[in-house]
């Protein structure tokens, strides 16, 4: 072999996945020039604050970053921040940049997230309507949650719910607006639903269930005074939250030819259909071992685990992505960890109850347990990642029966 | 500013220096101490940063939250000095502390 010019890898995207890769890469002294090309102004952060505690005030904006900027640049690795990637030249190997820059890779790895759904709807573009995705959004949003003002939040999923508790903390009237005829819908047992949708209403914040909304009516100097519902109503506002999911961001790929389908199509070592491009995190649609099909994952772990599998395929080792997927969310005192997909179940399990706040629902298939919601209580999350990640059988009764340690359980 | 010694399970050590007021386990993503990502960003949520701080320095940790040992309590590899890393916020007294860290997180 002989003696070459280092190799470049670049990393498109500047969010969790992409900040996990550059850290796990160090961790394992990767020996290529690393560049990240992230179009926010920030090094890479967590998200999940953005609608919880960086809303509510509590944290500073440098507390979000999952490291200071100058501590990549002490260890070697560029940020390139602030520019956008406007296009993927495969055939020569080189993007090029919002700055008119271009740049060449030996390896490329995409990590451009996700972006909000919009409700396109009459009104929609009025002032007042916020979307929730990036620290710009959070803090033009905090700014508007002064007390005794009326937020309507626009879906019950968990931006919605957290953002709805942070501002419901800081004297907010909040109105929590959702399609469905639960809250959580897409993510949650009915149990856990319902239980939600109790919390909230306690603390005040008006929950309507089977409301879709038709669109925005009008105030002065065309700001948003209310919203219209499809049963005729209307719900006034001076400020409002859409928060209905995002898409996944595939332009990029998408125009270099990569294929995709509702996500960067990868398989279970990160790689797309270019052999030296690979993708992580949100804007993936990867081949999930663990599910044995194809899987769009919307959460910080999928991006955390997603990293640990690209750096070890940049680095030659083959370490298929199989671990359980896990969520969290955190409203008013109820801590929420979940692990695995429920959606499939055919038997639910409560322990303890909901009145207790603090609960687990076990959800089964032909008697193993697939997923775990648990409520205040931490241990039946990590019992439950052992469960979910080995498929266990477990007897539904000693489930829920008090008197079993959960920890005999594993 | 002091400094923090990490200790990998194969004994790998990673000499750190920190600001009191730092988390254990950002002070050891900060120096890219393998093993630990600290996937929540320290919410006590994952469990991902378990650490062993040395007999000597464990009084100097504070104590253990309720979740923490929830979390802590499955953790296969648990000692009696373990804590989670995101949970334990330096002082200036701890100039100086070992910590070990588990051959897996959970």
């Amino acid at each position: 072999m002989t003696i070459s010019e280092k190799q470049t890898t670049v990393i498109v995207g500047g969010g969790h996945a992409a900040g996990a890769l550059m850290t796990i890469l160090l961790q394992k002294k990767y020996q290529h020039e690393v560049v990240l090309v992230g179009e926010e102004p920030h090094p890479p952060y967590q998200r999940p604050p953005l609608s919880k505690n960086y809303l509510a005030g509590e944290v500073d904006q440098a507390s979000l970053y999952l490291k200071p900027r100058v501590v990549y640049e002490k260890a070697g690795q560029q940020l390139r921040l602030g520019v956008r990637v406007e296009q993927i030249d495969r055939d020569n190997k080189t993007i090029r940049l919002s700055d008119q820059s271009t740049l060449k890779y030996d390896q490329l790895v995409l990590a451009t997230g996700s972006h909000v759904r919009r409700l396109r709807a009459p009104g929609s573009d009025l002032q007042g309507i916020h979307y929730l995705h990036d620290i710009t959004d959070t803090d033009a949003l905090r700014e508007k949650l002064v007390p005794g003002k009326r937020l309507v939040i626009v879906g019950g999923g968990y931006i919605g719910l957290e953002v709805a508790a942070s501002a419901t903390k800081k004297g907010v009237n909040v109105t929590v607006l959702e399609a469905a005829d639960r809250l959580m819908q897409r993510v949650t047992g009915p149990e856990m639903s319902a239980f939600f949708y109790a919390k909230h209403r306690g603390a005040g914040v008006d929950v309507r269930l089977n409301t879709a909304v038709t669109g925005f009516e009008a105030g002065d100097q065309g700001r948003v005074a209310g919203v219209t519902l499809a049963d005729g109503g209307t719900v006034p506002a001076d400020v409002v939250l859409v928060s209905i999911g995002v898409i996944p961001e595939t332009a990029l790929a998408e125009a270099a030819g990569l294929p995709c389908d509702d996500g960067i199509v990868v398989d279970e070592f990160a790689r797309t259909g270019d052999p030296d491009i690979l993708a992580i995190g949100d804007c993936t649609r990867h081949r999930n071992l663990f599910f044995e099909k194809m899987q769009r994952l919307e959460s910080v772990a999928n991006a955390v685990d997603q990293a640990r599998t690209a750096a070890a395929t940049l680095m030659g080792e083959e370490k298929p992505y199989d671990s359980a997927p896990w969520f969290w969310s955190n409203q008013y005192d109820v801590r929420l960890q979940m692990v695995g997909l429920s959606q499939n179940s055919d038997q639910r399990v409560l322990r303890g109850s909901a009145e207790d706040k603090e609960f687990a629902v076990f959800y089964l298939r032909e008697g193993s347990v697939i997923a775990v919601d648990a409520v205040n209580l931490p241990v039946a999350f990590m019992v439950g990642k052992q469960l979910v990640q080995h498929r266990k059988s477990v007897c539904a009764k000693a489930l829920s029966d008090p008197r079993t340690d959960l920890k005999s359980l594993v | 500013m002091g400094k923090i010694t990490f200790i990998e399970h194969d004994n790998t050590e990673h000499v750190t220096e920190f600001e009191a007021g730092t988390t254990l386990m950002q002070i050891a993503v900060d120096n890219a101490v393998p093993g630990i990502d600290g996937d929540c960003g320290g919410e006590c949520a994952c469990g991902t940063c378990h650490m062993i701080v040395a007999d000597e320095w464990f009084g100097k940790t504070g104590s253990i939250g309720d979740a923490e040992e929830q979390m802590l309590s499955m953790t296969p590899e648990r000692a009696q000095t373990s804590r989670l890393g995101c949970q334990v916020r330096t002082t200036e007294a701890m100039d100086g502390m070992t910590v070990h860290l588990p051959e897996f997180q959970m």
